[in-house]
């Protein structure tokens, strides 16, 4: 025993100083004693004369490498101009800036003629259009031009097809080959190709296609749009099915697909093998041979198994209750499909090799898609499996999102084509891809407002800043009286004794001009008048004179003690999107009138703060102004008080939270109702008044 | 398979099983051999010995000594490039494989010297930059060494700058690489692209299906999604080194600083000149210099010389106009000086535009509306201006200032698109480390009030106090919304009472029994909480009233992304001692509530077990303390938002209770709180907890109405 140890000993030592001897290099040449670092990597050299080396350009190339010899600019872009025609389209070829420059952007739809059918989305895309605040019925003013004949379907089997739409366009006198043109369209080419064809020139028109192919998209001038089915709302549209966010937030099912399977000819490929991936556990994937007429001729032995199975399970199940949808491509790239997968906030999972996706010009897909390769649908399992839930719950709230921003009515799909296109004319005033992919979304983000994040109310945390510390009072004053009130006198004094205050507008709509300047009361803060036109919307007129992102609207009969306004404020900054003020009222669901009633009575619950006393952001003004339709201002001018019902429900839309109710020393006698009030932290506490920072809310 | 799959195998056991005695002889042995090892290592990157390595690896040669490669005149010709290649047509993604790292493997070819027939050589055999920008790659985690593993291929053939090149050889030369395949997979860096007259905005070298990293694409050359562009690298970023200027308004407003502009252009600069006077700045390369002064350093306005790149940072706007190219060296050094781009060229595709938000960092003016620049740039808010100069700092700093930098931005995009589900997300690319580092993003950020309906599970941690906690169970079932009681047993001693002996109640009751008794427990999100709503209750907290929890659920489905609860803290900065100071005074302020009752959302059990920052959760373990402080921070932390304290309701039967009522001041409790603020706060590396003056009441509470009409009208009490 002990020889043997002696020996071992022996051997460790002379190993040992052999390896000292042969040094660290032959060391890293055994395989044996190399780990993963000591191997030698065999890295791009070290040349021993690299600071010799010259640059790859000489510094005068770089930096003046105009040859003079070179057309002018000018020349150059009129070159492009012939060279670059229709399908090498961009904006800066085919499209007219001239025409948007006079009037905005205005857009123009060809007049109805009666002998021509329209499809049902295509009306619903006119109607859009035409309710739209870019709409004018004078083709002079037009920037954009769309045409009234169907355009929607150019499968040429389908019934709905439009013949001679060539000659029909060419008889146009504003077609001008296609140009400042937008073309609509859902189904392209047909049996057994489905091609890009649309049967018809386009010229230099702008396409907004749906299952747009890649090869055939023209970059930043073309639009791809979503496919959506003819019940599709016009208008509103259903939310999403997202009602609670589960943690972990699995489904039943992992992964799902139920739909046909292609047994010949294009998109066979993809959907002949979705059912590989089926385990009858967590992932369901079935497919049924039953499609066309002649479905038996191509039969397959797996046909009738899978025809069986696919009855067993239903379509609507599994989209409610799955974490991903597999949405392949079918004989085209699109599909209904994608649309209700993100509805059902069902996170697709695309298998469309090529396919642009819907306004991908704006809509940031990696945030609520999986875009996969239709080459790796074997991997798609382990990949979705190894999706970190953090990851899933914020997939499942962006589709949620985007559905409800862009997708859920014909209304919203036909608006962002048109704003896409919009931001296109002024590149420096257009929305940035944060502005798309952030609640509330683009076509709630005016870029006319502000292109700057931080000039609106929903983005503060995001930036990382808080909302600014002063507000703007802002007082109507409807009086007849050519003179100053009382009430009104002491409004200014106790508003302008706050310390948050920057400025007090008041907004003069009386018959009678305002009292001079002498009779104003002195204040602290600047004191400006505003004529105001008589109308009830004014009050929410985007004025310049707003200095500050806070408005506090007041009427002049209002109330209020500077430490209430004090507080007030305080509560709008912790929710500078929401509406925060006093005096509340309710709406509600009248079941023996079947209308919606409004109660002004003292109730448990309020979902609308009146505007006589309220905190909320200036970008609302602009809202009001600019994103609702003419049509509603113009109602709201013809009633009496119902203008802050409207900015109400407007807010609600937008954040879609209800208004913050805080409160109140004096009793006063939307649309999400709410069942709570702030008070201030000891409000009405039976503790010293001494230790309150507003013991003055309490008084009676 | 997935990246955590590896914790869950473990290899055997190293040490076989000996007899005690002789494992003390073995362990001795291999700890001296080890120890040989370990000096031989260091010896080994030892300065001194880094010569003797040096000979049996290839490293230590030169450029001009590498294999020469002779191209046959005939040798084949690649086909043009195909406008049509995108990923999935022209890229063989099996080569990349399932990797559970999500990185595809960069093989680099060896570098070869190419000549033709005659021996001329094709091109310089490679510049300082393409060198660079191959040792970037080799250096990174992307590079293989292994052909047969290789992802993606780099040639080491410089094509850079496309008027070194002989065009028709230098094909020859790719078309012979060993792995070619008529270019699959390849990837190519260019910068200067096209030559006289026509200045293609692409390389002309005939290259397959090669993808194009190329700096001056226009939209008709770039195939979106397939080739990545590029800047065009400017060698004054590691020349001249300009510190970072702190955003405000500038001397000039706009600045054009470009050398030989085409007369056109200038002309039409010269006349914004001359209609806004001082503040446009228009400059042009100095006539008369002295030898010896290096003329792209300088640039002159008339008589006025200034210093390049100095000047830039003078102004707020620096205009980038096309040259015969489309991409301009100009644009990285006007990055890298702060100065807000002004970019003037039609068609051009942005550097890097498939990830970057180009209007966050840039004006892009259309070339006709170059006479109306002024009123443009004049509409642009002053507090935007400030974040594009600081987001057009930080562009260079992160995607242009070195070879590297462009490098791997690239290799990061190609990643992104084979492996699109752990692709790097917008903000990663486009937040400025500032913004990234104040700004939030609510994991909860939906807004969505859940349904009434779902109601919430209440979460009663108990140890032995089973009278207690029974009362606890009857009190909390009384709620309208309790959809289920689970109570977490966390004394690993006793068992809980037997079935029978528990309040038959109307929800389900469960008994979960932990392993260990530890504070975490309360926060870990067990599979039996089934709604988004969770009530964590102590098992002393018997004197809150239906009408108060049931009201601070409804309150918490308005806030389901913050903790709501009833006794509010504070957390003060002390300035005599320097550090934050726990508060439970009766104050205007509440920053925390205590979780001896709070609802939260459920995603926050899992952010508090599994995402906890830093050591907070065992040290809470440990110290069996602060646990509420811990979660306070957490939640304000993610999501940037202040909790809402309910009724007026100021403690409950606990420690430190009696020191508000002044009884005996309960110090070491205090001063415990306070530590955890400061310990928290220094893991979290900043103050999360946000103060607000408001609470949330009833919208009736305490008003002259009936109290039977009221909803919520027992509730009241402190």
């Amino acid at each position: 025993m002990q020889t043997r140890k002696k020996y071992i000993f022996l051997t460790f030592l002379a190993s040992w100083l052999l390896l000292f001897f042969f040094g660290g290099d032959q060391l890293r040449r055994f395989p044996f004693f190399s780990g993963r670092k000591v191997k030698a990597r065999r890295n791009w050299p070290h040349w021993t004369d690299r600071s010799l080396l010259t640059s790859f350009a000489d510094p005068r190339e770089l930096q003046g490498n105009e040859d003079p010899s070179l057309p002018s600019p000018r020349e150059r872009r009129a070159a492009r101009l012939s060279v670059y025609k229709n399908s090498r389209c961009r904006m800066e070829t085919c499209f007219d800036f001239s025409r948007c420059e006079k009037h905005g952007f205005k857009v123009f739809t060809y007049p109805r003629e009666r002998d021509q059918p329209l499809s049902e989305s295509y009306s619903k895309i006119l109607a859009s259009l035409e309710r739209s605040r870019y709409y004018t019925s004078n083709p002079e003013e037009a920037c954009l031009f769309i045409l009234s004949i169907d355009t929607l379907d150019r499968d040429h089997l389908s019934g709905q097809y439009v013949r001679n739409v060539d000659e029909k366009i060419r008889g146009f006198p504003l077609w001008n080959g296609g140009r400042n043109h937008l073309i609509f369209n859902l189904y392209s080419g047909t049996w057994p190709n489905y091609t890009e064809d649309l049967g018809f020139d386009i010229g230099q028109a702008i396409l907004a296609k749906a299952s747009f192919y890649t090869d055939s998209f023209r970059p930043g001038f073309d639009i791809s749009i979503p496919l959506f089915s003819k019940d599709h709302p016009q208008r509103g549209g259903e939310r999403g099915w997202l009602y609670q966010r589960s943690i972990p937030p699995k489904k039943k099912y992992l992964l799902v697909f139920k739909g046909k399977r292609y047994l010949t000819g294009i998109g066979s490929g993809t959907r002949n093998a979705l059912h590989h991936i089926h385990n009858g556990k967590d992932i369901i994937s079935l497919t049924t041979c039953k499609h066309g007429k002649d479905w038996e001729k191509h039969k397959d032995t797996r046909c009738d198994k899978d025809n069986v199975d696919y009855e067993k399970f239903d379509y609507q199940e599994l989209l409610h209750n799955s974490t991903f949808c597999i949405v392949p491509r079918g004989r085209r790239l699109g599909s209904f499909r994608f649309l209700e997968a993100l509805q059902a906030a069902c996170i697709p999972v695309l298998l469309s090799d090529g396919w642009e996706l819907p306004f991908a010009e704006a809509i940031d897909w990696s945030k609520a898609a999986v875009v996969g390769s239709e080459k790796l649908l074997l991997q798609i399992p382990s990949t979705v499996r190894c999706i970190h839930p953090e990851r899933v719950l914020a997939f499942q709230q962006q589709t949620q999102f985007l559905w409800d921003a862009y997708f859920s009515s014909v209304d919203k799909i036909v608006h962002t084509t048109l704003e896409i296109i919009k931001d296109r004319l002024l590149p420096h005033r257009s929305r940035s891809r944060f502005l798309w992919n952030t609640l509330p979304g683009g076509l709630l983000a005016l870029p006319d407002f502000s292109t700057h994040p931080g000039d609106f109310p929903f983005y503060y945390l995001q930036q990382g800043s808080s909302p600014p510390g002063k507000f703007t009072a802002f007082i109507r004053a409807i009086s007849p009286v050519g003179s100053l009130s009382q009430p009104i006198l002491r409004l200014i004094q106790a508003v302008s004794g706050s310390q948050y205050c920057a400025q007090i507008l008041v907004l003069w709509s009386c018959e009678k001009p305002p009292p001079p300047s002498g009779k104003w009361p002195q204040t602290t803060v600047p004191l400006t008048i505003i004529q105001g036109s008589r109308k009830l919307s004014d009050r929410f007129f985007p004025y310049a004179a707003i200095g500050t992102d806070a408005v506090l609207s007041l009427d002049e009969h209002t109330s209020l003690s500077t430490s209430e306004v004090d507080f007030a404020f305080g509560v709008w900054r912790s929710f500078p999107e929401r509406i925060v003020g006093f005096p509340t009222q309710s709406h509600f669901w009248d079941p023996e009138q079947r209308r919606w009633g409004y109660t002004s009575e003292w109730t448990n619950e309020l979902s609308i703060v009146l505007t006589a006393a309220a905190f909320y952001h200036r970008y609302y003004h602009s809202l009001f102004t600019e994103y609702l339709p003419v049509g509603l201002r113009e109602l709201v001018d013809g009633l009496a008080a119902c203008e802050d019902i409207l900015m109400n429900v407007l807010v609600a839309a937008v954040t879609k939270l209800p208004p913050i109710k805080v409160t109140q020393r004096k009793q006063h006698k939307e649309n999400v109702p709410q069942q709570l009030r702030l008070d201030p932290v000891l409000f009405k506490d039976q503790v010293s008044i001494l230790r309150k920072k507003y013991p003055r809310l309490e008084k009676p | 398979m997935c990246a955590s799959a590896k914790y869950n195998t473990r290899g055997p056991a190293l040490i076989p099983r000996m007899k005690t005695k002789h494992r003390v002889y073995y362990i001795t042995l291999f700890s001296i051999v080890l120890l040989g090892l370990i000096a031989t290592g260091m010896f080994q990157f030892w300065p001194h010995s880094i010569e003797s390595s040096s000979d049996w690896t290839v490293e230590k040669r030169s450029v001009h000594d590498v294999p020469v490669v002779k191209l046959p005149a005939d040798s084949p010709i690649p086909e043009r490039g195909d406008l049509s290649c995108r990923m999935h047509t022209c890229f063989d993604v099996y080569r990349c494989g399932f990797n559970p790292k999500n990185k595809i493997k960069v093989y680099i070819y060896s570098l070869k010297k190419y000549v033709d027939e005659f021996g001329t050589s094709v091109s310089n055999t490679i510049s300082r930059e393409y060198n660079e920008l191959l040792t970037a790659i080799s250096d990174s985690e992307f590079y293989t060494d292994d052909v047969n593993r290789a992802c993606l291929f780099v040639p080491s053939i410089d094509v850079l700058n496309q008027n070194t090149l002989r065009i028709k050889e230098t094909a020859q030369a790719l078309a012979q690489l060993p792995r070619w395949d008529r270019g699959t997979n390849h990837l190519l860096f260019n910068m200067l692209p096209g030559g006289p007259p026509d200045y293609n905005t692409a390389l002309d070298v005939p290259r397959d299906r090669a993808l194009l990293a190329g700096g001056g694409f226009s939209t008709w050359t770039y195939r979106q999604g397939y080739d990545v562009s590029i800047p065009v690298y400017s060698p004054l970023s590691g020349e001249v080194d300009l510190p970072e200027r702190g955003p405000g308004p500038r001397r000039y407003f706009i600045l054009s600083s470009q050398m030989a502009l085409h007369p056109e252009y200038r002309s039409e600069l010269e006349a914004l000149q001359a209609e806004n006077g001082e503040s446009v700045l228009i400059l042009d390369k100095c006539t008369n210099l002295s030898d010896g002064v290096p003329a792209v350093r300088k640039r002159c306005h008339k008589n006025q010389v200034f210093d390049y790149p100095q000047v830039l940072q003078e102004s707020t706007f620096c205009v980038v106009l096309r040259g015969a190219r489309l991409g301009q060296a100009v644009l990285s050094d006007v990055l890298q000086a702060g100065c807000v781009p002004v970019i003037i060229a039609d068609s051009y595709i942005l550097p890097f535009s498939e990830v970057l938000d180009w209007k966050r960092a840039s004006v892009v003016i259309p070339e006709e509306k170059m006479p109306e620049m002024y009123s443009i740039l004049q509409s642009v808010p002053q507090r935007q201006i400030e974040e594009m100069q600081r987001q057009a700092r930080w562009f260079w700093e992160a995607y242009f200032q070195s070879m590297k930098a462009i490098a791997l931005a690239t290799l990061q995009i190609i990643n992104d698109r084979i492996y699109p589900y752990a692709a790097i997300s917008y903000e990663e690319w486009n937040d400025p480390p500032a913004v990234k580092w104040s700004s939030v993003s609510n994991p909860l950020f939906l807004p969505l009030i859940p349904p009434q309906s779902q109601g919430f599970t209440a979460i009663v941690l108990t140890y032995d106090r089973v009278e207690s906690l029974f009362r606890v169970i009857t009190e909390v079932s009384k709620v309208p919304s309790l959809s289920k009681l689970l109570v977490v047993w966390n004394n690993q001693n006793k068992n809980p009472p037997e079935d029978s002996l528990w309040p038959k109640i109307r929800v389900p009751l469960k008994v979960v029994r932990t392993a260990e008794n530890k504070l975490s427990n309360r926060f870990f999100p067990y599979d039996e909480i089934e709604t988004e709503a969770v009530l964590a209750i102590d098992d002393d907290i018997i004197m809150l009233t239906s009408d108060e929890l049931q009201f601070g659920y409804e309150v918490w489905r308005e806030f389901p992304d913050r903790l709501v609860g009833y006794p509010g803290r504070l957390h003060l900065w002390d300035h005599e001692m320097n550090k934050w100071k726990y508060e439970s005074e009766w104050t205007n302020e509440v920053s925390m509530v205590l979780t001896g009752a709070a609802f939260y959302h459920k995603y926050f059990n899992y952010l508090y077990t599994y995402k906890m920052p830093g050591d907070i959760k065992n040290w809470v373990d440990a110290h069996m303390n602060c646990e509420d402080i811990a979660m306070n921070f957490l939640v304000a932390n993610v999501t940037g938002k202040s909790v809402i304290k309910v009724t007026p309701r100021k403690k409950f039967k606990c420690p430190e209770c009696t020191a508000i009522d002044g009884l005996s001041l309960d110090q070491t409790h205090m001063v415990e709180r306070s530590e955890c603020i400061n310990k928290f706060a220094s893991v979290f590396g900043t103050m999360p907890l946000k103060v607000v003056e408001h609470r949330a009441d009833p919208v009736l509470y305490k008003d002259d109405f009936p109290e039977k009409l009221k909803s919520f009208p027992n509730i009241g009490s402190l």
